[in-house]
């Protein structure tokens, strides 16, 4: 199959049209065939994504199974997949028909709440594949929009603030990475990642407007694609539309955003930042790493002192993604594998953890913590898995959340261990925020009226559950699973950073800084 | 069968956990509890069989990362199968004693499940332990070091419906956690400078990091006194000492067999551990063990202070356990590895006898816990009592002095009591010891006495219907009072007594023969070398041996350098000091019994006539208060500033502002919204681009 990656990024999307044309009705009938419409959809998006990995070659550094054809307008349909995206594909397909079925219970228009879910998942796809920026910038802006509708439309009370502070913040961060590809595409003469990859663009410092720009054009065509990334990923301090939008958002959407779409951040950063722009990033990854510290300590103390579950979730993953960031501009081996290992891991366990809130959230239909307490009596089941996540989550080893903390931390000591000691100290907060959360709803006496008939998990909550569990335990005991696959790519990547900073030598005190 | 050893018991807490509905409670009880005593004739037999060579079975690869390799792993050497036989014993005979003490339990209902979950548990802890103790590089210990953690987390709350307990493990994580905080960062460390995080590379490389400098924070330090810094820090955390030691009073909400295994006998003792298995780093780093003795013997004075006042009959073993753990690393602290883990063994046994004991005691008195409403038990439990005279004679040091004859505590005890006097001079740390010394004699014979002498306090019904505990929890006691009255002399020669056999039994190379010249003037002489080298650089101490060891890594479970003389200082400690202890015990127990035999209106007067520092102690020095005032509310706080201030008062203000462009547009679309009009818009838009670009494909395709 000489276009399987297309195959998988469209089967959601063919399906979602299926959807669009020939379901009619919104009777329970038609809502059951959607919902199994997108599961199947997603379930073969998933079964056919396999095949991806299986034919990946790990030791190839460069791209796989790439397609290319000309397109409209002149531009290329380019796609194809290495070390670094591959993994963030499959969490996409692994995540989406998880996601489905966390949203079994919708009952509000369910035909196009599917249909938005799979258009999303096409767009996501498209995005981690694609080699071509104009395409990867189409798939990127267009994976607002569902999500923009997902919020707007089957979200909580103030789901029309939220769905708005999420597009404009997001889409102002847009423009300016819109700026950057133009710039770009006017500069390298081409718009082919595969040919940008390897180019140097000139980093001499630059006069603009009476300011020294150091790193010239580079360090400019830097910041337009950062600030964009720091808003998806979400950085300190552009952060606050993710509270927001989580709270706002249905159970399903929260999974989607946390556990996928915060990763396209990580992704540009992989794809674009470090191999595009290296002597940039040697010269502004120390501002960006100060963010991230800044992002882990001020989050975890804000998540400490929420009221609502979905918030403190939500602050947790502005924290969790810092750390990413704090790996991946380490640039060291060690630092990018904890990267895209906390890439993995964060979308299992916040995944997780938001469905952790949507299964009590359908049976109380509240979020606030203040309505909980001693769960653990009448729902051992959850409290056994709820407590699991919990741990996941403040990077207990044996999990996956350890395996990316640790060695993003590991990466981060050797540039800078101001930065390492106070991100370190992120893994005090995260246990307190953590388990202060868990005890609020868990422990405790039962004594609430509303939750004296509660119930345990169903089936359905167990399966979705299940497959978030063993990927948990399975990287964090043996992350070798990944590792094995990304180590070449990366080693690859750090060698490439590393020989342009040499090259360039514009930052001696960096060296200085160990 | 080292595999067997560590995951055995993971098997059966699984089985248990999560089985225990089809296997049934009580199968799920012997299971567990059978698997521990099997694992813990193993571990005997592994531990009477080792010649001392150190060895490794490798189970699978984990972190694999660059030059980052760490596999799961077990590392048998003397250190390991010393920790093993303690963690399996004591665990084996509390799984046992389980089985009576958790029967019935008044903090459930009839129709709640518990028992399981409880052995569950236990044979978690056991297991995340021994992955602790076996481990052969920093991260696997890592992963034991969090692991029982948790175990202890869960246990600790194990009375999750009481908020007192949830609130106790919740302290007891996040202290935990300040010192992994500290640990971490010595891995971090550690790794960047030897580019390993596995034993044998580290331990080869201690020459080198005691010459190396390391850029940390904001400025430059010394590489090994750094680490080792660090990587105490985190045993400060596990094992309880002063600053971070907050969590380990309030872990008593456990149940009772949880503090014996978890809070007395085995993971607080990991901090030792730690500080033993990294002997070939702290041999190079001077100032990190000089950091060690001091906060070692303060904590033993500190918690010895607050164990005189306390009433709670858990709460005065906690805190005793507290010091004891500070004697323990006053031991490792000037480098006598061999006496802190002799001390941390021996302990084991009395400790968890104690705590055992008093366990009995609550359960025969119905819960309750307060030794102000004891009184008499002699004759109601009269096998508990003998138990607890065992570990009361165990701890306080009862020996014949002068000679090798006595009590565990005796021995080991008074074994750290010289080395601390020949590792710092007779300074502090021996002073500071002595006095801790007669505070622990005082307050283990109050208890002895509150408890089982004179006339029955508190409620009447209670003290009638007083009966001993079930085999189940005599038999431990039995077996633990055989160690508390043995292990010390059986120990004595090969953890301290005679340097040949210690040599041996460590698989050490003899880097010096025994000091031949006996009295004081050849042990002061040295004990102010040994000063000087404390206080002084560690190159010297790189020396011949450190350049052999270089490149193959020091031989043997413990590594002591060349020049380190301190066990055989000890040895000729003048007499005075090696009877001080023996002397400091008297006091505190005809003290005890003048206070609480003969006169027992004086606790109270003097209580009363010194009120202040009577609150301070019962306050515990007010360390959580202070805590609370200085750590945690401020937190709070700045998080609430954050949030309010921060997020919705400046940067969602900011984001408003720059909205306000948009905003007569917003407010007109989002009224649109309400009715549906715009997202039906939208829809229409993002299937467009989806039509399009699957055209674009399939049409793409087709060329």
């Amino acid at each position: 199959m000489d276009n399987l990656l297309s195959i998988v990024t469209f089967i959601p999307s063919l399906a979602a049209l299926i959807l669009a044309i020939f379901l009619r009705g919104d009777d329970e009938a038609a809502q059951r065939n959607a919902k199994w419409v997108a599961l199947l959809a997603t379930s073969l998006t998933f079964l056919v994504s396999i095949f991806i990995l299986a034919q990946f070659e790990p030791e190839d550094t460069g791209f796989q199974m790439v397609e290319e054809h000309s397109w409209i307008l002149g531009m290329t349909y380019k796609m194809g997949v290495d070390g670094i995206s591959v993994l963030f594909v499959m969490l996409t397909t692994f995540m989406m028909p998880l996601t489905i079925l966390a949203s079994w219970e919708v009952k509000y228009r369910v035909k196009e709440y599917m249909i938005a879910f799979l258009v999303l998942e096409t767009l996501l796809l498209g995005t981690f594949m694609a080699l071509d920026l104009v395409l990867f910038y189409l798939f990127f802006e267009g994976g607002l929009i569902p999500m923009f509708l997902i919020i707007g439309i089957w979200g909580g009370k103030e789901r029309i603030y939220a769905s708005f502070k999420f597009f404009l913040y997001t889409f102002f961060g847009s423009v300016f990475m819109l700026i950057s590809i133009v710039a770009i595409g006017i500069v390298a003469g081409t718009t082919d990642l595969v040919t940008l990859q390897t180019s140097l663009f000139d980093y001499s410092t630059m006069d603009l407007l009476g300011f020294e720009i150091p790193g010239g054009l580079q360090s400019l065509l830097w910041m337009g694609f950062f600030i964009s990334f720091a808003v998806k990923m979400p950085l300190w301090p552009v952060h606050t539309w993710l509270p927001a939008a989580h709270v706002q958002a249905p159970t399903a959407g929260s999974i989607v955003l946390a556990a996928i779409l915060l990763k396209l951040a990580d992704y540009g950063f992989l794809r674009f930042t470090l191999p595009m722009f290296p002597v940039a990033t040697d010269i502004l990854a120390p501002m960006a790493m100060w963010l991230a510290v800044i992002a882990i300590i001020y989050a975890s103390l804000v998540a400490l002192v929420q009221e609502d579950m979905k918030k403190v979730i939500a602050y947790s993953s502005v924290a969790h993604m810092a750390y990413v960031l704090l790996g991946i501009f380490s640039a060291t081996q060690q630092g990018i594998e904890g990267g895209i290992i906390m890439v993995l891991s964060h979308g299992f366990i916040s995944g997780a953890l938001f469905f952790c809130v949507g299964v009590i959230y359908d049976r109380t239909h509240t979020r606030d913590i203040e309505a909980y307490g001693g769960l653990a009596k009448r729902m051992p089941q959850y409290a056994v898995v709820f407590m699991f996540f919990i741990m996941a989550n403040v990077g207990l080893p044996g999990t996956s959340g350890f395996v990316g903390e640790f060695l993003t931390l590991v990466g981060t000591f050797q540039v800078n261990t101001w930065v390492a000691m106070f991100a370190t100290t992120g893994v005090i907060l995260s246990a307190a925020y953590s388990l202060w959360l868990y005890r609020r709803v868990v422990f405790g006496q039962l004594i609430k009226e509303s939750l004296k008939s509660i119930k345990d998990m169903t089936a359905r909550e167990k399966t979705v559950f299940a497959p978030l569990v063993a990927m948990t335990l399975l990287v964090g005991i043996y992350p070798s699973v990944v590792t094995d696959i990304i180590r070449p790519t990366v080693a690859q990547l750090v060698e490439n950073y590393h020989a342009a900073v040499d090259a360039a030598d514009v930052q001696p005190e960096m060296a200085a800084s160990h | 069968m080292e595999k067997t050893i560590l995951l055995a018991p993971l098997f059966s807490a699984l089985i248990a956990g999560f089985g225990w509905k089809i296997i049934g409670e009580k199968t799920a009880q012997w299971l567990t509890t059978g698997i521990l005593f099997l694992i813990c004739l193993l571990s005997w037999i592994l531990f009477l069989t080792h010649d001392g060579e150190a060895y490794t079975v490798t189970i699978f690869r984990w972190i694999d990362s660059g030059l980052l390799n760490a596999d799961w792993a077990i590392r048998m050497d003397r250190l390991t199968a010393i920790m093993l036989i303690v963690v399996t014993s004591v665990s084996a005979l509390v799984h046992l004693y389980s089985m009576g003490y958790m029967a019935h339990d008044e903090n459930w209902a009839e129709d709640e499940a518990y028992r399981a979950r409880f052995f569950a548990y236990l044979s978690f802890f056991t297991f995340a332990m021994l992955s602790l103790v076996t481990a052969d590089n920093l991260v696997q210990m890592f992963f034991g070091w969090e692991g029982v953690g948790l175990a202890s987390y869960l246990l600790i709350g194990f009375y999750y419906k009481k908020p007192s307990a949830n609130a106790a493990a919740m302290k007891a994580f996040l202290v935990n956690r300040v010192g992994d905080f500290g640990f971490s960062l010595a891995i971090f460390g550690l790794f960047f400078l030897t580019e390993s995080v596995n034993f044998s590379d580290i331990f080869a490389a201690g020459p080198q990091l005691a010459e190396t400098t390391i850029t940390f924070l904001w400025t430059d330090w010394n590489a090994a006194n750094l680490l080792g810094f660090l990587l105490f820090v985190g045993a400060m955390g596990k094992s309880a000492q002063l600053f971070l030691h907050t969590w380990l009073p309030d872990a008593m909400e456990g149940p009772t067999p949880v503090s014996a295994l978890i809070h007395a006998a085995t993971m607080v003792t990991a901090g030792v551990f730690l500080v033993c298995r990294m002997s070939p780093l702290y041999e190079y780093a001077p100032e990190a063990q000089m950091i060690i003795v001091y906060i070692g013997a303060a904590t033993a004075f500190f918690a010895a202070t607050v164990g005189l006042v306390q009433n709670d009959i858990k709460r005065v073993i906690a805190y005793s356990t507290c010091s004891q753990l500070g004697y323990m690393f006053v031991a490792a602290g000037v480098g006598a590895y061999s006496v802190a883990m002799f001390h941390l063994l021996t302990h084991a046994f009395f400790k968890a006898l104690l705590f055992l004991g008093a366990g009995s005691v609550i359960h025969s008195m119905h819960h309750e816990q307060d030794m102000r409403n004891y009184g008499g038990l002699r004759k109601k439990i009269p096998l508990t009592f003998w138990g607890m005279m065992m570990g009361t004679l165990a701890i306080t040091g009862v020996g014949i002095p002068l000679t090798h004859i006595g009590f565990a505590g005796f021995l080991s005890k008074d074994a750290i009591i010289e080395s601390a006097w020949a590792g710092t001079a007779g300074g502090f740390a021996f002073w500071s010891l002595v006095v801790a010394a007669l505070f622990t004699s005082f307050y283990s014979w109050r208890l002895m006495f509150m408890t089982f002498w004179g006339k029955p306090r508190g409620d009447k019904h209670a003290h009638e219907h007083a009966h001993e505990s079930p085999w189940t929890m005599t038999v431990p006691l039995g077996v633990l009072s055989l160690g508390a009255i043995f292990s010390g002399m059986l120990g004595y020669n090969v953890f301290f007594g005679d340097h040949d056999k210690m040599n041996a039994f460590f698989g050490m190379p003899a880097h010096h023969a025994e000091a031949t010249v006996d009295g004081a003037g050849h042990a002061s002489e040295a004990a102010t070398h040994s000063t000087e080298a404390d206080t002084g650089h560690a190159a010297p101490v790189a020396d011949a041996a450190g350049e052999d060891m270089a490149h193959a890594g020091p031989i043997g479970a413990i590594y002591m350098g060349a020049d380190n003389t301190v066990i055989d200082d000890a040895h000729h400690a003048p007499t005075w000091v090696k009877v001080s202890p023996f002397f400091a015990m008297l006091i505190g127990l005809i003290t005890a019994m003048w206070f609480y035999l003969w006169q027992p209106s004086l606790p109270g007067k003097l209580a009363e006539q010194q009120r202040p520092l009577y609150l301070f102690l019962l306050n515990k020095w007010y360390f959580d208060e202070i805590y609370d005032a200085i750590i945690v509310r401020p937190l709070l706080w700045i998080g609430r500033i954050f949030w309010k201030k921060g997020d919705e008062g400046t940067i969602d203000r900011i984001v408003d502002g720059v909205a306000t462009g948009f905003v007569p547009y917003l407010t007109r679309l989002a009224g649109k919204a309400q009715s549906g009009y715009i997202f039906t818009y939208a829809f229409s838009m993002v299937l467009g681009i989806v039509i399009l670009v699957t055209w674009m494909v399939i049409g793409g395709g087709a060329h």
